[in-house]
């Protein structure tokens, strides 16, 4: 069976599966309502889709960062990055999102919800990127580096020609599977009221009280962004074992 | 070359992997170094190719020495070529790429000359066809020899070539023995770590025995092959050659 077939039928199972659990409930739909508001939960989408690459290069830049300091050589430095890490991955997003907004952007007077929204997305994120960037580099083989050295390349044309086009397609798969979870990790930024998707869909919800029309166009809506990623993800790390 | 080592010392933390060896070569153009496995021939060779820098000791070339210093061993690492036993090539770039990267990015020349240069021998040992391959798509034998030409194109002084061959099972071995042995005859110098004795015994002009950080035996393959005076080196050579 072609692995096309097998995940439509699949797909089509849960959507049978579902719809019985609907149809046990009784629930009397009423998309109406939403459809008056489908304008908001658009700009939400908007704002999710925004904040995400935004968060995304934010993330990136403090993933290589922080992944050059836990690989520094100097004790102190590598501390930092070390500390920052680990804090960073040890402690829920909520918390973060909630000290980083009330506590230290109210503390250097940073009061752009949105911006502070994207540090602090970044902020988390990189933390993650760092181990992916620091794995990356540690899976060439010290071979390729003794090579570089040997056709007297210099460290730096041995860093540009030789380990970063490696580890780069090394890590690509890793950094679109983060990418997804970027994007639904932004949807915590609800809790200091960015106007994002989720924020939209839980504002139609009280006014509408329609819960599952507002929120099943939300789950399709992160699907739309997520799935497409996930599939890319993939098709990366396909595409590199095959070249090696 | 005429290779001088003056009591080199090899130190990793508390073990000492060359401790104190000496050697003085005649004017040869093929060097092999044999020894049991630990012995010390790849940190030894690792040095004379400017990638390590020794505890203690001294080599010359020629009568030159070879420096400490990072910026002056990059120099030095310019005008030699270096073999490892495998993935020498770098996988993201085609054959072809692997042999223009050292002319064009550390030698200086422009892309079609250094296309130029690689394109006779290329055709000399076969491998024009594959060039356009990633190491990926070529056997083991075709990817060392890749390596060795990525080596030669530079024009180097002499080539350091660690165990080329160990990875490789016996057809390709002889492919890659092949072109070691017609390099000789087209005048390339080369120092050779390698466990082919029947090989060794026709490229080399000398044989160095290394086993426990020093040469326990020095001299034409013949001498140290078939009947050296060292028990150590003749109980060595008597089990591998069976
Ligand atoms: N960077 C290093 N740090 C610590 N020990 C090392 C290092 N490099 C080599 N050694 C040790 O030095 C000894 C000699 O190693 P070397 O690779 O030179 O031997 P060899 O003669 O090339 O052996 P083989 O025939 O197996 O390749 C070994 O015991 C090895 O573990
Ligand atoms: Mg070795």
């Amino acid at each position: 069976m072609p692995r096309w077939l097998a995940h439509t039928i699949v797909v089509i199972l849960f959507a049978a599966l579902i719809a019985l659990a609907f149809s046990r409930v009784n629930y009397a739909w009423n998309w109406s309502g939403v459809w008056e508001y489908r304008q908001k939960l658009l700009q939400g989408f908007g704002v999710t889709v925004a904040l995400s690459v935004a968060a995304l290069v934010g993330s990136t830049l403090i993933g290589i960062l922080a992944a050059l300091l836990v690989g520094s050589k100097n004790v102190l430095l590598e501390a930092v990055g070390r500390v920052y890490v680990e804090l960073i991955r040890g402690t829920p997003l909520l918390v973060q999102l909630l000290i980083g907004f009330y506590v230290v952007a109210s503390a250097v007077g940073l009061e752009n919800r949105y911006v502070v929204g994207v540090l602090v997305l970044s902020l988390f994120s990189g933390a993650y990127m760092a181990e992916i960037f620091r794995g990356g580099l540690a899976a060439i083989p010290q071979t390729q580096r003794d090579s570089a050295r040997a056709i007297g390349l210099t460290p730096w044309q041995s860093l540009r020609l030789v380990i970063l086009p490696q580890a780069v397609r090394l890590v690509l798969p890793a950094v679109a599977g983060q990418f997804v979870s970027l994007i639904k990790d932004s949807s915590l930024l609800s809790v200091i009221a960015v106007s994002e998707f989720t924020l939209a869909a839980q504002e139609v919800n009280s006014f509408t009280y329609s819960t599952l029309e507002s929120y099943l166009p939300l789950a399709a809506g992160y699907l739309l962004l997520t799935l497409p990623l996930s599939a890319l993800s993939r098709v990366l790390e396909r595409r590199f074992r095959y070249e090696t | 070359m005429l290779l001088d080592i003056r009591n080199l010392v090899q130190r990793f933390g508390t073990t000492t992997v060359l401790d104190g060896l000496t050697m003085h070569t005649s004017d040869v153009r093929a060097l092999v170094l044999v020894g049991p496995s630990g012995g010390g021939k790849s940190t030894l060779l690792r040095i004379l190719a400017g990638l390590d820098v020794p505890t203690a000791g001294n080599v010359a070339f020629d009568g030159e020495q070879l420096p400490r210093d990072e910026p002056s061993l990059q120099e030095y690492r310019r005008t030699v070529g270096t073999v490892f036993q495998a993935y020498n090539l770098f996988p993201h770039l085609t054959a072809m790429e692997n042999l223009l990267l050292p002319l064009v990015h550390v030698h200086g020349l422009t892309d079609l000359e250094a296309r130029a240069r690689v394109r006779e021998p290329l055709e000399r040992f076969s491998l024009a066809d594959h060039a356009h391959k990633r190491p990926a798509e070529l056997s083991g034998g075709q990817k060392q020899r890749i390596a060795i030409l990525r080596a030669l194109v530079v024009q180097p002084k002499r080539l350091f070539l660690d165990e080329p061959t160990s990875a490789l099972d016996p057809e390709m071995t002889a492919e890659v023995l092949d072109m070691i042995g017609e390099l000789k005859d087209l005048g390339t110098q080369f120092v050779l770590v390698t466990h082919e004795m029947g090989f060794a015994r026709g490229v080399a002009d000398e044989v160095a025995f290394i086993g426990e950080g020093r040469v326990l035996a020095h001299g034409p393959p013949g001498e140290i092959i078939d009947r050296s005076d060292v028990p150590r080196v003749r109980s060595f050579f008597a089990r591998i050659l069976r």
